[in-house]
């Protein structure tokens, strides 16, 4: 389907790490029209194979990785009918505060983080940040029920319809990484209609967040000869220094430091440029902060790149970014895996 | 349900017309007489049906809901605003918000988790460090789609959870609610002066205006109105409590409730065995704040639903409270006499 609608349709599933699997379903349903194989490993990534289609046997592996899993929280405490919760993943604190929620509990229940109105707060506590432990789920039921459907553990996931903004830009929850989904599944699509001599490993990721462990177990599974991480960089935003920034619509950042394999940065430019496809130079001094930096270091090492998709206020229920630019991505990894041969791993090694 | 049809109506203090329409055109059939006033308050009359001299009383609810203005159109395209009302800043981030009257999405973000130094993390961003995102590429493309002045609402959508309802406004779009009920009921014995205020969040300003107009015997304020019952620290006693009923106000920081019509409502209430609260005292203002002085003074009290989390993108109310304030002011109209 087309990018935007899949990509509409992944946010509005719930998955926080380690609990995808409604996602995981809807990915493989997508995957699976564009693949010979689609399977499941032990941790719950989606891994859907393309075989080589020249004919020959298969000259190498190469495995795409973008996480599926989304940041959440999780109840701690039912406090007369309140949710006390912690969170899976990295929040700033600040953005919950008046967030609806949706906590997944023995049914669905929407809810909301709960602030204090200002009419009854002294004036020195509006000047503080208030603390997780001082915030609340409110989902607007009697305590009894609540005791009933909620038990400490559920899970919780921000709420946030999909809007479409101007110049194609869309604003959403877990865009971080679902939108790196959706350009694997933009890949598959291109490549149902070329030839390519490798057998290709599109793999949605699962607890990425939680400390890229789908990427490491992936990884180990396929034993790729190359992997390609595709996860989300920070846009241009005001207050924010261009140097830290991609700009969005204006193509994928191809990341490049110790993370990245320097030949494959060199390939990717090579034919990003040779298919006028618009790209930005990311430097990443350190670790990238993807599963890039896990695929990296498995086994004896895998050469290992990474492309972002520019996106605006990471982690909070409004991260924006272009769906041209998710749609640049599909095409150029297609382009880039109908590029390998046999050739390609002696190339890497020089 | 009218509710929701209000809630999710746009209608920022000086920018009431959306909610004043649907209230038109819900009202117009009940009343004898409606018009709209100068600064853009819905002034309507029921007449009663009890003898001459028949009492005037006036209810008001407030149309206005907080919001923001545009207030520059920066190079990047991105909007600067300011609060129109009483907002906490802190709850504006990661928040989505339609813009002016195309009601063009934006969203306010903040800068990311990644990228901000630890003293950053401790640190309430104020309103002036934040933008609207509209997605335009530079000041000349924002400037085609959104002007200075242009008022934003927030972007949500009304729902019930099973015996609550969540939405944006209520505020006092469940005054407004209880108020069009009120209308569509009787016949009262008193001349019912049904009033649809404007600007109470920036000043109880329709009030002062409509209540000169009418003049009335009595007032009283329809709101939505501070519920603050959630666990907290320290042990204080809520304002309201979700599920208590309406919520009268004995006195607040805009008006001590004329005390007839305070025990006026709380007979009634316990005759007819609706349940009713009292309002934790001295907490909020409302437009009985404007009415109780206007020209030679006018006994007055004010009657809420009680909300969580007013004043923020979504706040929550009891369906049973809202039904029970609807009650609770029928019956007392019934009541009224002159002191």
């Amino acid at each position: 389907m087309a990018a935007l609608d899949f990509l509409k349709q992944l946010s509005a599933a719930s998955g926080v790490s380690g609990y995808e699997a409604a996602v995981r379903k809807i990915i493989a349903d997508e995957f699976q029209p564009y693949s010979d194989e689609v399977r499941t490993d032990k941790l719950g990534s989606v891994i859907g194979l393309k075989r080589a289609n020249t004919g020959q046997a298969a000259q190498g592996k190469i495995m795409l990785a973008g996480h599926l899993d989304e940041i959440g929280l999780m109840v701690t405490k039912i406090e007369k009918g309140f949710l006390r919760f912690t969170q899976v993943g990295g929040f700033d604190v600040r953005v919950l505060l008046g967030q609806e929620v949706l906590l997944h509990g023995q049914r669905p229940l929407p809810g909301i983080i709960g602030s204090r109105p200002p009419h009854v707060l002294p004036a020195d506590e509006r000047d503080k940040v208030i603390p997780m432990d001082e915030l609340w789920i409110d989902v607007g039921l009697p305590e009894a029920e609540v005791n009933d459907l909620v038990q400490v553990g559920d899970l919780v996931t921000v709420t946030r319809t999909v809007v479409e903004l101007k110049n194609n830009l869309v604003s959403g929850k877990a865009f971080d990484d679902r939108a790196a989904v959706v350009c694997l599944a933009e890949c598959l699509r291109h490549l149902a209609a070329m030839k390519h001599s490798w057998d290709v490993y599109a793999v949605a990721t699962v607890q990425e967040e939680t400390g890229l462990k789908g990427a490491m177990t992936a990884a180990f599974g396929i034993s790729p000869d190359i992997g390609i991480a595709i996860d989300v960089g920070h846009g241009d935003m005001p207050g924010v220094p261009e140097a830290d920034t991609l700009k969005l619509g204006q193509g994928p950042g191809i990341a490049f430091g110790p993370n990245i394999h320097p030949k494959l940065y060199e390939k990717l430019v090579a034919v990003a440029k040779a298919n006028e496809i618009p790209y930005q130079v990311d430097p990443v001094p350190g670790a990238t902060g993807t599963d890039a930096w896990a695929i990296q270091v498995t086994k004896e090492g895998i050469p290992t790149a990474l492309l972002d998709i520019p996106l605006r206020y990471m982690h909070t229920s409004v991260e924006t970014l272009s769906t041209t630019d998710l749609e640049r991505i599909g095409r150029l990894l297609a382009l880039f895996i109908a590029s390998l041969d046999d050739k390609t791993l002696g190339e890497l090694k020089a | 349900m009218l509710l929701e049809e209000l809630s999710n109506a746009s209608g920022v203090a000086g920018n009431e017309g959306e909610v004043r329409e649907k209230l038109i055109a819900v009202v117009k059939d009940h009343v004898d007489e409606y018009h709209v006033d100068t600064i853009g308050n819905l002034i309507t009359l029921k007449r009663g049906t009890g003898p001459e001299p028949r009492l005037k009383v006036m209810l008001a609810a407030h149309m206005d809901e907080i919001g923001l203005m545009i207030v520059a159109i920066e190079q990047n395209g991105h909007l600067r605003f300011r609060p129109v009302g009483g907002i906490d800043g802190r709850v504006l981030l990661s928040k989505m918000v339609y813009v002016g009257k195309d009601r063009i999405p934006g969203v306010i973000g903040v800068k990311p988790i990644h990228l901000l130094k630890p003293k950053e993390r401790e640190q309430v961003l104020e309103i002036d460090q934040l933008t609207i995102d509209i997605g335009a590429k530079n000041q000349e493309e924002a400037q085609g789609l959104v002007k200075l002045g242009d008022y934003a609402a927030f972007a949500t959508t009304f729902a019930t959870l099973g015996g609550t309802a969540k939405g944006k406004a209520l505020d006092d779009r469940a005054g407004c609610a209880v108020l069009a009920e009120i209308v569509q009921g009787g016949p009262y014995p008193c001349d019912l002066y049904a009033v649809f205020t404007v600007q109470e969040e920036v000043g109880l300003r329709g009030a002062m205006v409509a209540a000169y107009a009418v003049s009335p015997d009595l007032g009283f304020a329809l709101e939505g109105t501070v519920c603050d019952d959630s666990p907290k620290k320290k042990d204080l006693s809520p304002t309201t409590r979700l599920g208590g009923g309406p919520a009268i106000t004995i006195m607040d920081r805009s008006v001590i409730a004329d005390k007839r019509l305070v025990k006026l409502l709380m007979d009634t209430a316990k005759e007819l065995g609706i349940p009713y609260q009292i309002k934790q005292p001295g907490v909020g203002g409302t437009d009985a704040g404007r009415i109780h002085i206007s020209k030679e003074g006018v006994p007055s009290v004010a009657v809420a639903v009680p909300c969580r989390y007013i004043h923020s993108p979504v706040s929550l109310l009891d369906l049973t409270d809202f039904q029970n304030t609807v009650k609770l002011m029928k019956a007392t109209l019934a009541r009224v006499k002159e002191f």
